[in-house]
């Protein structure tokens, strides 16, 4: 009697840990893979490098999980980011013009000259939409829209209008070189996350990010600097989609201002719902954001491996999205499992009702609309 | 009597000068985009004269070229007086063409039977978002989104090539030309200002466009003043979703194919388009025809980098931005004065 109710009890802990969910879905999404590749989970070791669907999972999901790392915390602080993807090509763009005028593209310099150079522009571009949500105190989503309608063009400028290609073996290196046996961006994920973690876990950041997402105007009565704390983690997110950006035309070898990085926005916000994150601001889970985006990443390949014509893997994502928000929406729970599951599932984490009010419309209303006034 | 209507004005310290009160008044924005629309055409007009710029053509086709943006802005419009938002008019667009070409093209049927139905499937698309984002209170943001994701996903399922349509009734719709004395109008751009005609008559003139602002002014509000709050929300995304299916058949007839990346991004335009043209993005205040200057400003940017020939088509997209950037500061400065 007493062990059952333990093992219930501990069952209870872990489907209400936030990340069960998210995690559940992913190893599921994994193993449908099993029937139709056999040898899905072998990790085969040749030239050096080591080989297999996971570490290609992981190595093509790379600059998707940094976009999204950053557009977590931007979330978190109760904003959205679209200008991600403009970010991404403008990055891309300048890094490689820049290499492709060096008489020497393989010189160590030039490259890391090209490196700060783009990340330099992406932090603009991030200073820019922090200082039009923070200090301006426009809508998130009309601030950022700005450059991304304006950042393709100018991507495309930097180009000319051209696809650049470049030769260099250091520039190689950030998006489909190989270090230690492993891709070179699971390396640099990997900082980025855990640098991530440990200042919003590990120090107050964390807390003041929820904060100002909670509610900004009270926050700032509390004494936090909630606008710097938002153009700190604007200027973050584009740094990070920059990163991505350098990854991406590293990866290709090419910068395309047109398509690099088209919709990674999109696919970033959706990594952020699926790993629990409330689009209202206020909770945030690095974690689950990394598994939201690696959920994405297996989806695509899943579609893939299976044979299953690549053109439906839209609808199949856009199914994924409708069934993840349903289930994060309490009314939804209350009215198809009943009040009852409905209120106990509530508590399972996903962030959204404990953050949020009684009144979830009261809330998603009155949030967007005390940016503005 | 004279006392109490004074007193407001009284109290206030600030007693609202001439040019104040200019600055408050909500028509501002559309005057304002008015005025950039002439001034951007008075430049057209000085430095391409030569070019046949002055044309009265030249201007007809920035509703010929348009038309099918107006369409797809004018139903974004009506989202976003009601507070909402509505990203999946691009896919939708993009839907409709290769849906029409499919049942055109490879399944024979009549233009005439396909309009309806195409028109039926984005009504039912936008009722659905509607349906889910009133009854599960999920934002508008996340279901419209995978509302594009669903459309465009459709488009690959219907075809992954893109279909052109040499049905002979539609290009004779397509090639139809409506004179006017001085120029010519197509059949899109008729229809589209039709379409304009009855939303501004909709938004301003009836009961259901009262409530569209009432929603966006303030929803809580609204629901205390008790009106079907839940029935005007899921209406305003079926309108938008009729609207792009509409767009969508603009679109086709405009560029006589279906493909599966037509109408990429277009959600943005559109949204840009109701940007410029002064309604606010937090609803509750604006102007279909603001919308109206909005696309043609978005247009004349496009016909003016095409008369300068040394400019690049991204261009465009930089001149979008930087006019959206101000439009969106002024809007924030106008709002700030108000509540002040």
């Amino acid at each position: 009697m007493t062990t059952s109710s333990t093992t219930s009890s501990r069952w209870r802990a872990l489907t209400h840990h936030h990340l069960f969910w998210p995690v559940a879905v992913l190893v599921l999404l994994l193993l449908v893979n099993v029937p139709f590749t056999p040898d899905f989970f072998s990790i085969k070791m040749a030239d050096g490098h080591l080989y297999g669907s996971l570490v290609s999972i992981v190595l093509f999901g790379s600059p998707l999980i940094l976009v999204a790392v950053g557009m977590t915390l931007v979330i978190a602080t109760g904003g959205i980011d679209l200008s991600v993807g403009a970010v991404v090509a403008i990055t891309g763009a300048l890094a490689c013009s820049y290499i492709s005028d060096q008489s020497d593209q393989g010189a160590l310099s030039g490259v890391l000259l090209a490196m700060g150079l783009g990340l330099l522009a992406a932090v603009v571009c991030g200073l820019w939409n922090g200082f039009l949500v923070a200090r301006m105190g426009i809508q998130p989503i009309i601030a950022t829209l700005i450059i991304m309608v304006a950042g393709r063009g100018v991507a495309q400028l930097i180009t000319d209008g051209q696809i650049i290609t470049i030769n260099s073996e250091p520039y190689k290196l950030i998006g489909g070189g190989y270090w230690l046996t492993l891709p070179f961006s699971i390396f640099v994920v990997a900082v980025v996350v855990a640098v991530t973690v440990v200042l919003t876990r590990r120090t107050a950041l964390g807390l003041l990010v929820e904060a100002v997402g909670g509610n900004a105007e009270a926050s700032r009565l509390v004494g936090i600097r909630s606008r710097r704390i938002k153009i700190m983690v604007y200027a973050f997110c584009a740094l990070c989609a920059g990163i991505a950006g350098l990854m991406i035309s590293s990866n290709t070898s090419a910068a395309d201002g047109n398509n690099a990085g088209l919709w990674i926005e999109l696919d970033a916000i959706l990594a952020v719902v699926i790993g629990g994150t409330s689009l209202l601001g206020g909770r945030f889970s690095v974690g689950g954001t990394v598994v939201g985006a690696l959920v994405i990443q297996t989806l695509t390949t899943t579609i893939y491996t299976i044979g299953v014509p690549t053109q439906t893997n839209l609808v199949f994502k856009a199914a994924v999205v409708i069934v993840v928000c349903l289930l994060q929406s309490p009314k939804f729970r209350a009215k198809v499992f009943g009040a009852r599951f409905g209120a106990g599932s509530g508590a399972k984490g996903s962030g959204k009702t404990a953050a949020a009010p009684a009144d979830p419309a009261a809330a998603s209303e009155a949030a967007p609309k005390m940016e503005v006034s | 009597m004279s006392a109490t209507t004074q007193s407001p004005t009284a109290s206030d310290s600030r007693t609202p000068s001439k040019a104040a009160r200019l600055l408050g008044d909500r028509r501002l924005p559309v005057a304002v985009t008015a005025l950039l629309f002439l001034l951007m055409y008075g430049v057209g007009l000085s430095r391409y004269q030569n070019y046949g710029f002055g044309e009265p053509q030249v201007f007809l086709n920035l509703f010929i070229d348009n038309g099918y943006l107006l369409v797809a802005a004018v139903g974004v419009t009506f989202v976003i007086l009601s507070g909402g938002i509505d990203l999946s008019v691009g896919s939708m667009i993009g839907f409709t063409t290769m849906f029409t070409a499919w049942l055109v093209e490879r399944q024979g049927l009549p233009i005439v039977v396909v309009i309806p139905m195409a028109l039926a499937v984005g009504a039912f698309g936008g009722f659905l978002m509607g349906y889910v984002i009133h009854n599960f209170e999920i934002q508008p943001f996340i279901v419209t989104l995978a509302g594009l994701f669903l459309f465009r996903g459709l488009c690959l399922v219907i075809s992954k090539e893109s279909i052109s349509i040499s049905d002979s009734s539609v290009s004779s719709m397509a090639q139809a030309q409506v004179s006017l004395g001085m120029g010519f109008l197509s059949i899109g751009a008729i229809v589209s200002l039709v379409v304009l005609a009855v939303a501004f008559y909709v938004l301003h003139y009836t009961r259901f466009g009262r409530r569209v602002y009432a929603i966006g002014g303030n929803e809580q509000s609204a629901m205390l003043m008790g009106l079907p709050q839940g029935g005007t929300k899921i209406a305003v995304y079926t309108v938008s979703g009729f609207c792009s299916a509409l767009a969508g058949l603009l679109f086709t007839l405009y560029i006589q194919s279906g493909d599966p990346l037509h109408a990429t991004g277009m959600e943005l335009d559109a949204i840009a388009a109701v940007v410029i043209g002064g309604t606010l993005l937090t609803g509750g205040s604006g102007y279909v025809l603001g919308t109206l200057f909005g696309v043609l400003v978005l247009g004349l940017i496009k016909s003016i980098i095409q008369f300068e020939g040394t400019l690049s088509s991204w261009w465009t997209k930089i001149a979008t931005g930087v006019l959206l950037c101000a439009f969106i500061l002024v809007q924030r400065f106008m709002t700030t004065r108000k509540k002040t």
